[in-house]
């Protein structure tokens, strides 16, 4: 009994970690069988984000990043959140306007960085700007169905106990809404994570994207090249795992798990 | 009998607007009268429109023609006054079960508010489950939870759409008898859709039983016996077959021969189906 107790706890953790260590191997010898003179060692990319810290410029392209995908991000929910509950509340709201965001929607961020390089410069607005792109329509197209899905028996409740207007989105559509929000929330974020790399190779000059073009520029250091995809993979991954700790409060807990 | 009725029901009918310009024909007709603190249960076939009738009551939905009258006052919409308890629970799965309960007395000072939401608590017998969320709660326990939202909101008109439909057997008889005690304690007027006849016999003052679509009101069987009632006694179990019978059948379930009518035939066993 103890021992399979023990096994279940340690293999979410063996599991993943066997497979990490088995694909690090693997990716050594076969830089070493090929011989290889450009690719790097998992070693190499070691001493190569090594390198990076010593000098200074880790730490300081990891806070640019993250720093541009917050504020796009940041933004994009103060905009989509409140959007998206008005238009899935007023249908003829909703009907104006969806089509022109589902037009809106399929268009990729990376397609709207020539715009925003003439609109913003060479600046962290033209990032900030298509992080916000990039995250505004999974949280509102998300935020318009949440809304539009609440149980109807909810609203006709509310409306039974004399709550209406500002109060009824305070009360009961919010939170009604707040499970199926938070899964587009987490998707969008995945996505800003994945904009930020794109739109640091063009418009900026820090940061992990920039890192990875930088390197490969000036003399062709592709462990350092790998050395900052390593580091997205990385940081993403915490990232989402700070949205799914927010899926365990017991505000959204009922939506999402059955 | 001179005072002026609780609720009345006054030549309604109802149509909901069908393809091609073809109406569904639900209700027809219906003339009810509910006193001050009666019990009374609609029992009908699946789809004969008495959830209808009672949206209809609440304020949710308007009738075609005819109108229901609260207080002497026709209703248009919903009112705290008249608290709509529904079939699929509405208990916000958001909100622990203290705040469910004082969902509808947000206008009132917290120590009162407290005061309140602890007496139905207390009265539904869910003391030490105040902080509990609703997933945390069985089917039985998250339906006390909706009555005690309503009852805490202190409405005289209760309007209950099979509440105990998604209940097991033997849950289902418990809280039955739960809300006898409750309704004897609280007297509100209350008008209870139901398909089960036991349940329509256990729990009211008058039963209404209503026909198959587009239906009227069949006969209104009264239900002189004290609470709490006994299923097996012989009184009720007349009025049961007294039921049946009005819906055209007895009591294994079988047409009679009052129900030789096709029409009427089909009807009872799709509430023999219901049932």
């Amino acid at each position: 009994m103890k021992a399979d107790a023990l096994r279940s706890r340690l293999e979410p953790v063996l599991l993943p970690l066997g497979v990490a260590v088995a694909f690090i191997a693997i990716w050594h010898f076969a830089v070493r069988w090929t011989g290889s003179d450009i690719f790097p060692t998992p070693g190499q990319v070691l001493t190569g984000t090594a390198e990076l810290a010593r000098q200074g410029v880790l730490f300081r392209y990891i806070v640019a990043s993250l720093f541009r995908v917050s504020t796009g991000y940041v933004l994009a929910v103060l905009v989509g959140v409140p959007l998206g509950l008005l238009l899935g509340w007023f249908g003829r709201a909703f009907h104006a306007l969806n089509p022109m965001i589902q037009v809106l929607r399929p268009i990729s961020p990376i397609a709207w960085i020539p715009l925003a390089i003439l609109w913003f410069g060479v600046s962290d607005m033209a990032p900030v700007f298509l992080i916000f792109l990039a995250s505004l329509f999974p949280i509102t197209t998300s935020a318009i169905a949440a809304v539009q899905n609440i149980q109807l028996a909810y609203i006709r409740a509310a409306r039974n106990f004399g709550v209406r207007g500002y109060k009824l989105f305070e009360k009961v559509i919010f939170p009604a809404a707040l499970p199926q929000i938070l899964t587009g929330l987490r998707l969008a974020l995945g996505v800003a994570w994945l904009v930020v790399v794109a739109a640091e190779m063009i418009a900026v000059n820090s940061g992990l994207g920039y890192l990875i073009i930088d390197a490969r520029n000036a003399g062709k250091r592709y462990d350092l090249v790998v050395a900052g995809m390593v580091l997205i993979g990385l940081i993403g991954l915490g990232l989402d795992w700070l949205v799914r700790r927010l899926e365990t409060l017991d505000e959204v807990r009922w939506g999402l798990r059955r | 009998m001179s005072k002026q009725p609780k609720i009345a029901v006054r030549g309604l009918w109802m149509t909901f607007p069908g393809k091609e310009g073809q109406g569904l024909d639900v209700l027809e007709e219906i003339e009810l009268e509910v006193r001050d603190g009666e019990f009374v249960c609609i029992v009908g076939p699946s789809g004969c429109g008495k959830s209808t009738l009672l949206n209809i009551a609440g304020g949710f939905l308007q009738a075609s023609r005819g109108e229901i009258l609260v207080d002497g006052k026709p209703v248009h919409e919903p009112d705290p006054k008249r608290i709509f308890i529904f079939q699929e629970n509405a208990v916000f799965p958001w909100l622990t079960v203290e705040d469910n309960i004082g969902f509808g007395l947000m206008g009132r000072d917290a120590a009162e508010r407290r005061r309140i939401v602890e007496h139905y608590i207390e009265l539904v017998g869910l003391t030490g489950f105040g902080n509990s969320f609703p997933r945390q709660l069985s089917g039985g326990m998250k339906q006390r939870v909706e009555i005690a939202r309503a009852l805490a909101a202190e409405p005289d008109v209760l309007f209950m759409d099979e509440p105990f439909g998604a209940l097991d057997y033997l849950t289902r008889l418990r809280t039955r008898t739960e809300l006898t005690r409750i309704w004897q304690q609280e007297r509100k007027t209350v008008l209870f859709v139901t398909h089960d006849v036991d349940e329509a016999v256990q729990l009211a003052d008058r039963v209404v039983v209503m026909g198959k679509r587009p239906s009227r009101i069949r006969a209104i069987v009264p239900v002189p016996v004290p609470r709490p009632r006994d299923l097996d006694d012989i009184a009720c179990r007349r009025l049961r077959d007294e039921i049946f019978r009005v819906m055209g059948l007895d009591h294994f379930g079988q047409r009679t021969e009052e129900a030789a009518e096709p029409e009427l035939a089909q009807e009872a066993e799709d509430a023999a189906a219901a049932l």
